[in-house]
């Protein structure tokens, strides 16, 4: 890197230059090596502590226009205590929900240690004029949002517009105050693996504390290469600068095979210094259930049904 | 190329029916198949308790779309299974004289009952709720109607003699009246099942609605019989010991049993309506009177 980090922004082309010149992606080579982790066989004990961990890392999300206070209320009871039969399975990480609820979930987590997330940006398209992403954004941390999932200006980025993208995140940024601030890159929107890890670079360095695949409203949503081109990402940028970045995969992970799929990608890729709610999560609603399921099944030795569990 | 060469046969691979698709055993485990004389049949898929839960996820998945529809429907699609079935009587026939050691003749009178006895379901399907159902009277300005619900994902163990008959037998009182089914096959004739599979997934039966399994009852039963989101569990084809086994794992969710007979079945008899009952409910609506 010939450009130091802080300047590569100071201008269109500087930006345009450095994200360019990042080493390309060998996508057969990506997918092969998260096929081949996706193989890996974690049984009995381990499988219980990664069923456990992968618990503790869920954002449980509900971000549907049907939403109504009464159900954000409900996941939130959910979140604290996701069995309700059983009080050893851990809390989830933390509730995410759209800016108007945010007052809502943070009234019925309070005192929990269950933190709240919110959408903002114009999510999910992000497609508004910066002043009213930063609005939202400023309305869902006065509403006491811990957490905010900002949407990338994927048209401009997809059309070189670099430092616009770039610009947005550093105003939002400055809007979370206290707030961290994940960046959703929609990496179903980016077409490539290169631009997966060019948006990846460019939120790092324009301070995205969490870089997040997907919105959960476009197909392909999270997929286990661009969760590991993401996770290669953030260890480069640790080696890189010093400072260490989350990643969240979100959308289409259903099951805990899956789980336990990217948990072990995030142990080989990045390392387990992110095996930890702080710098994983999974942004996910169905997952919870199967989770629960499949620990109820090891706890009893007979197959779970979702019967008896709570619809979310 | 002067010498001509004998053509080689291909022969069928026996895989397991579920969700609509013939997939190879999750564990990649087979076993051989016999006839009744000891000859060499087949390698058959033996199914493991992962097959199992896949089974009757699949069958959960296809419950609403299978109990949702209408009687009639439902009646027209057991036809449809008969019509396919006699289409390929002759193969069912050699395949069942092979299993059973009966002789061709009789062979073809077993495959000519079960394709009757789909026949007298499929008849059955729209009027099992005129004969269970019933207008109660009730003391207040009520209808009050009662009418049979079927059960949900019933697991059934196939009987070991009769490995069509008997299995059609079995299958077709369960799915009649709306419910889906796992079913383990006969495990010393699985053959004429898998064949079956075939003619299932050609009849216009949604995929998911039967789910057929090859392999050890003796493995397979008890976790389906422990399996929380099964509803009803038919024992016919379990031995003594697997039927209380299976009975007691199936009480942790109140699955409605259907216990194995006491004495020898004769398929060929009037099967009468207690199959289809073991694995209806009653649900009973109070409406008032005049709204």
């Amino acid at each position: 890197m010939t450009t130091p980090l802080a300047e590569v922004a100071s201008s269109p082309s500087t930006l345009r230059a450095f994200l360019h010149g990042l080493p390309g992606v060998d996508r057969v080579g990506a997918d092969a090596r998260a096929a081949m982790l996706g193989t890996r066989s974690i049984k009995t004990t381990a499988k219980k502590q990664a069923i456990d961990m992968a618990i503790g890392m869920v954002d449980l999300t509900t971000l549907e226009g049907a939403d109504t206070p009464g159900k954000v209320r409900a996941m939130c009871a959910k979140a604290v205590r996701p069995d309700p039969a059983d009080a050893s399975v851990p809390p989830v990480a933390a509730v995410c929900v759209y800016p108007d609820l945010v007052a809502t979930a943070v009234e019925a987590l309070a005192g929990s240690g269950v933190k709240v997330a919110s959408v903002a940006t114009s999510f999910p398209s992000g497609r508004s004029s910066l002043e009213v992403k930063v609005a939202e954004t400023s309305l869902a941390v006065a509403a006491g949002a811990a957490e905010i999932d900002m949407v990338i200006d994927r048209g401009a980025f997809l059309a070189g517009d670099y430092l616009k993208v770039y610009e947005e995140i550093v105003a939002t940024k400055e809007a979370c105050a206290d707030a961290h601030l994940k960046v959703i890159l929609e990496t179903g929107e980016l077409a490539t693996y290169d631009n997966v890890r060019r948006a990846s670079w460019l939120a790092m360095i324009a301070g995205a504390d969490f870089i997040k695949t997907s919105t959960g409203k476009v197909s392909p949503a999270a997929t286990l290469p661009v969760t590991l081109v993401m996770l290669e990402a953030v260890r480069d940028f640790l080696a890189a600068t010093g400072r260490k970045v989350g990643v969240k995969p979100a959308g289409g992970i259903r099951t805990t095979k899956d789980a336990i799929k990217y948990l072990v990608l995030v142990n080989e890729t990045a390392g387990p210094d992110w095996l930890d709610p702080d710098w994983f999560r999974l942004g996910a609603s169905s997952l919870l259930n199967d989770l629960l399921m499949q620990r109820q099944k090891m706890a009893t030795g007979r197959y779970a049904g979702p019967d008896y569990f709570t619809l979310d | 190329m002067s010498e001509r060469t004998e053509r080689l046969s291909v022969r069928k691979t026996y895989k397991l029916f579920i969700g609509g698709a013939f997939p190879r055993s999750e564990s990649g485990r087979s076993y051989v198949v016999t006839s009744s004389k000891g000859d060499f049949l087949a390698n058959a898929a033996r199914a493991s308790r992962k097959d199992a839960r896949d089974a009757v996820s699949a069958a959960r998945k296809a419950f609403s779309g299978w109990s949702g529809a209408t009687a009639y429907n439902r009646g027209q699609i057991l036809y449809r299974i008969a019509e396919m079935l006699e289409g390929r009587r002759t193969q069912f026939a050699s395949e069942v004289a092979d299993a059973d050691g009966v002789s061709a003749k009789k062979a073809g009178e077993l495959v000519d009952a079960a394709v009757d006895r789909l026949v007298w379901y499929a008849g059955w399907s729209d009027k099992i709720g005129a004969v269970l159902g019933s207008a109660n009277p009730v003391a207040g300005p009520y209808f009050n109607l009662s009418s049979p619900e079927p059960t949900g994902v019933v697991a059934v163990v196939a009987p070991p003699a009769g490995p069509l008959l008997g299995l059609v037998s079995v299958i077709a009182p369960v799915i009649v009246t709306g419910n889906t089914c796992v079913v383990v096959a006969s495990e010393r004739a699985p053959l004429p099942a898998i064949t079956l599979a075939e003619v299932l997934a050609t009849s216009d039966l949604p995929g998911g609605v039967v789910n057929i399994l090859t392999g050890s009852a003796a493995e397979i039963a008890p976790w389906l019989a422990g399996h929380m989101d099964v509803n009803g569990i038919d024992l016919t084809g379990a031995d003594p010991e697997l039927a209380v086994t299976c009975e007691e794992l199936a009480a942790e969710n109140l699955k409605r049993v259907l216990r194995p007979p006491a004495d020898r079945v004769d398929w060929l008899a009037d099967p009468g309506i207690g199959r289809m009952t073991a694995f209806l409910e009653t649900k009973t609506v109070w409406h008032p009177i005049g709204i």
